[in-house]
């Protein structure tokens, strides 16, 4: 016997499978992250520090309260997985840039401490936690978000404008406000949706962060369901009945998926796998079920934006939508019991 | 990221299958019949690895000097040794045998001398009994004591030994004998071989088309079905064009993807026929008999030359010096094999029995090879994969559920199976799993599904389920 063989005479009680795929969670967590470095670059180079500010903070925000939360419970550490990365960066992205620091801070303290760490850490969360993070800063302070600024250009110019500034002559409301103020008062504004196709798509400075432009949201999703990270039907479904939908209601599909966080949510938010459904099937529903929430909520809520919600609401649904659509095993002529 | 864990779509979801007929024969011709996407719904891609051995001719490995023979090579009933310590034995005498009806007896891979009855650990990890043979200096091993002529080709099977070749080493004479009122219309050749690094099938079917065929028809005739397939996956051209060469119009040659695991029964099952073996019944009730090309050939030489099963192929792979398939006597230690190759390299990682999907890990290289040892692999340090360090978090991506062959939700059954819940592992039905490993192969935290599942099975069983 070779000594080569001796050395490997040690009990290997390790059984099989003895390989893995490459794949990891940090690997899919950091494909998630350069799916949105496009639309995290435009929205920089277009908004200048304010945008850097909100998405350090945020991020840092999430980062520090997982290593803190982990530290304070005595838990093995899950920074190095990249789901607070990921969603420190996706509550930046679904903030107005101009919210405070200390309500960015805020909201990626509650999506992770509240919406994660205390469901048991990845995995076990049962709503989204930017969302919920975003959810609980747009309610406590709508007032303040409301107000969304517009921006006069410049590296810095945004930071220092105070809230009363007076750009009453720029608008501030969103595009999906305007549409539905016109919608409210029956036309009377004659607000052309179709010449906000290529703002919406390019660039848009009213709204989200992320919502800087939809081509570019639309890109990285592509990314992902191409490399087979996120299930291309939840945000088929989504954006699919969110514009059949809303031409159904007599208004233009085309300015509604692209308006708002639909993209966002459709390719970044719903796509979660802790929080959506496990069955292809069960995707398709939970999709469409989205898509319809955030129609209705446009079309007869009481706020022009109903993505947060929609997604929320849905991800409730989740543990219902899995018994729903339990699959079939393989020599059973039925589902399982 | 690479593209190899990607599941295969699916292209059969929904209904049951459980009823449907097997496919229509008119579109099964002997120039290939290709279905239009993978054979059966989930599995995965691992890289093959099989390039530094698929080349390699067959070699016959030396006579070690002292061969250790187990007594248990099968699933079944151990045998009990038949000789005793300072017997001579011939080549081919029967040295263990046990009445069970489940069981295959042992005969000596050697001429020489019984040194010691001892208890010999095998690569399973099971002590059993084993006779330890000194061989005669000078061998002839063509010569052999033939089997006893039998009343029935099946009596001879037994009497030859013969296990299942693939890795499972089931006695090949009981599912030879299928129960009356499942009748068996189609045997099945499996040469797929989709276990990653392993080659011995695939070299045999090249150099021994016209044995494997044999076979094929052999079993064909036992068993009195109407049809014989060999499924080969199409990563095997050359054999696949081997077996047509010399396979006639009665046996056909099936291309099927080259999928893991394609070559498990059920679902090498589905794919030729179409047909799902339903829960708790045996493959025999879609009419079908699965068994290993390798099989085919220890059966065709059982009875065309009264043969009886002493040796096997093995492929010696991975990080060693010179990779290699060789006819390996029953009882060689696996060290004898690593050192035939000439060692392995420092970049071995841990040494596998089998495949690396469904393989035992070797504790002990005194090991000896036995009727089940496809192969020999030293997996690389960088492909083993990595130890999983507390309990990884399932992130409900869902990609075990879309790798499962079984259409099982892997991901819950763990889930349960870590709570120790044994009843909600069985009503996810953890019975059915195959232990293929897929789903801890795909698993992005590396949760060891399979191996909860195992303990849920375990579990199960030891309360009195049934599989």
């Amino acid at each position: 016997m070779t000594e080569t063989v001796r050395a490997l005479d040690r009990p290997a009680l390790a059984s099989s499978p003895h390989i893995a795929a490459k794949e990891n969670v940090t690997h899919i967590m950091l494909w998630v992250v350069a799916a949105l470095a496009p639309v995290t670059v435009w929205g920089i180079w277009n908004m200048g520090m304010v945008a850097v500010v909100l998405l350090a903070t945020c991020i840092g925000s999430a980062l520090a309260t997982e290593a803190g939360w982990n530290l304070i419970a005595r838990r093995p550490q899950t920074l190095w997985d990249g789901s607070a990365l990921v969603t420190g960066l996706l509550l930046a992205l679904s903030l107005p840039p101009r919210t405070p620091w200390w309500m960015a801070m805020i909201g990626a303290f509650v999506a992770i401490a509240l919406a994660k760490m205390l469901f048991g850490g990845l995995g076990w969360n049962l709503f989204n936690p930017a969302l919920v993070g975003r959810g609980i800063v747009v309610i406590s302070w709508a007032g303040v978000l409301s107000e969304v600024k517009p921006f006069a250009g410049g590296w810095f110019s945004a930071l220092d404008v105070p809230a009363t500034a007076g750009y009453d002559a720029i608008t501030g409301a969103t595009r999906l406000a305007l549409e539905a103020a016109d919608r409210a008062a029956g036309g009377a504004y004659a607000y052309d949706l179709a010449a906000q196709y290529q703002p919406l798509l390019v660039r848009n400075l009213q709204g989200s962060l992320g919502e800087i432009s939809a081509a570019l949201l639309i890109l990285g999703g592509a990314v992902l369901v191409v490399k087979g990270i996120i299930d291309w039907r939840i945000p088929v479904g989504y954006v699919g009945t969110v514009a059949v939908l809303s031409w159904a209601f007599g208004s233009d599909p085309i300015f509604h998926v692209l308006a708002g966080g639909v993209m966002l949510g459709a390719f970044f938010m719903a796509t979660d796998y802790v929080t959506s459904p496990m069955s292809k099937n069960g995707r398709l529903v939970f999709a469409c079920g989205c898509g319809l929430i955030n129609v209705v909520g446009r079309f007869f809520g009481p706020l022009p934006e109903a993505t947060t919600w929609a997604i929320l609401f849905m991800n409730g649904l989740v543990p219902l939508i899995d018994r729903a659509f339990k699959p079939r095993t393989f020599g059973w002529e039925g589902r399982r019991g | 990221m690479n593209r190899t864990f990607r599941p295969v779509k699916r292209l059969w979801e929904g209904k049951a299958r459980v009823k449907v007929e097997s496919r229509d024969k008119s579109d099964t011709t002997n120039e290939g019949l290709r279905l239009p996407d993978a054979g059966f719904r989930g599995g995965i891609h691992p890289p093959t690895s099989k390039d530094a051995t698929r080349g390699v001719q067959i070699a016959r490995a030396p006579v070690p000097e002292t061969l250790v023979v187990p007594m248990s090579q099968h699933l079944g009933a151990p045998c009990a040794p038949v000789v005793e310590r300072g017997d001579r034995v011939e080549r081919g005498q029967v040295i263990g045998d046990v009445e069970a009806m489940v069981s295959a007896p042992v005969h000596s891979p050697v001429a020489g001398e019984v040194k010691a009855i001892v208890d010999q650990m095998t690569f399973s990890g099971q002590r059993t009994k084993a006779v330890q043979i000194a061989p005669d200096p000078e061998q002839d091993l063509d010569a052999f004591v033939p089997i006893p002529e039998a009343d029935t080709l099946q009596d001879m099977v037994r009497a030859a030994g013969i296990v299942g070749l693939g890795g499972a080493a089931f006695p090949a004479h009981v599912k030879l004998r299928p129960p009356k009122d499942m009748p068996i219309s189609t045997v099945i050749l499996n040469g797929c071989e989709c276990e990653p690094y392993l080659t011995c099938d695939h070299r045999q079917m090249l150099e021994l088309p016209e044995r494997v065929v044999a076979g094929a028809r052999h079993i064909r005739g036992m068993v009195g079905a109407d049809r014989v397939v060999i499924g080969v996956e199409d990563n095997k051209e050359d054999a696949i064009s081997a077996l047509r060469n010399v396979a006639g119009s009665d046996v056909e040659v099936m291309s099927l993807p080259t999928h893991y695991p394609q070559g498990a029964e059920k679902q090498l099952i589905w794919a030729v026929l179409g047909a799902e073996v339903p829960h708790g019944k045996l493959p025999a009730a879609t009419g079908a008999l699965v068994h290993n090309v390798g099989t085919a050939i220890a059966i065709a030489d059982a009875v065309d030359r009264r043969r009886p099963l002493v040796e096997r192929v093995v492929t010696v792979t991975g990080a060693v010096v010179r990779p290699g398939n060789f006819v390996t006597l029953l009882g060689t230690p696996a060290a004898d094999l690593i050192d035939l190759v000439g060692g392995v390299l420092p970049e071995a990682g841990r040494v596998i029995a089998g495949g690396p999907m469904t393989g035992q890990g070797v504790a002990d290289t005194t090991c000896p090879v036995v009727k089940g040892t496809s192969g020999l692999v030293a997996l690389p340090q960088g492909v083993v994969a990595p130890a999983v360090v507390g309990d990884q978090p399932c992130i409900r991506c869902g990609r075990c559920s879309e790798a499962c062959p079984m259409f099982l939700e892997p991901y819950a059954i763990g889930i349960y199976a870590n709570r120790r819940d044994w009843d909600g592992t069985e009503r996810f039905r953890a019975l059915d799993c195959i232990e293929c490993g897929c789903c801890s192969y795909v698993c992005p935290t590396r949760r060891p599904l399979v191996q909860l599942i195992r303990r849920a099975k375990g579990a199960l069983m030891s309360r009195g389920a049934k599989l």
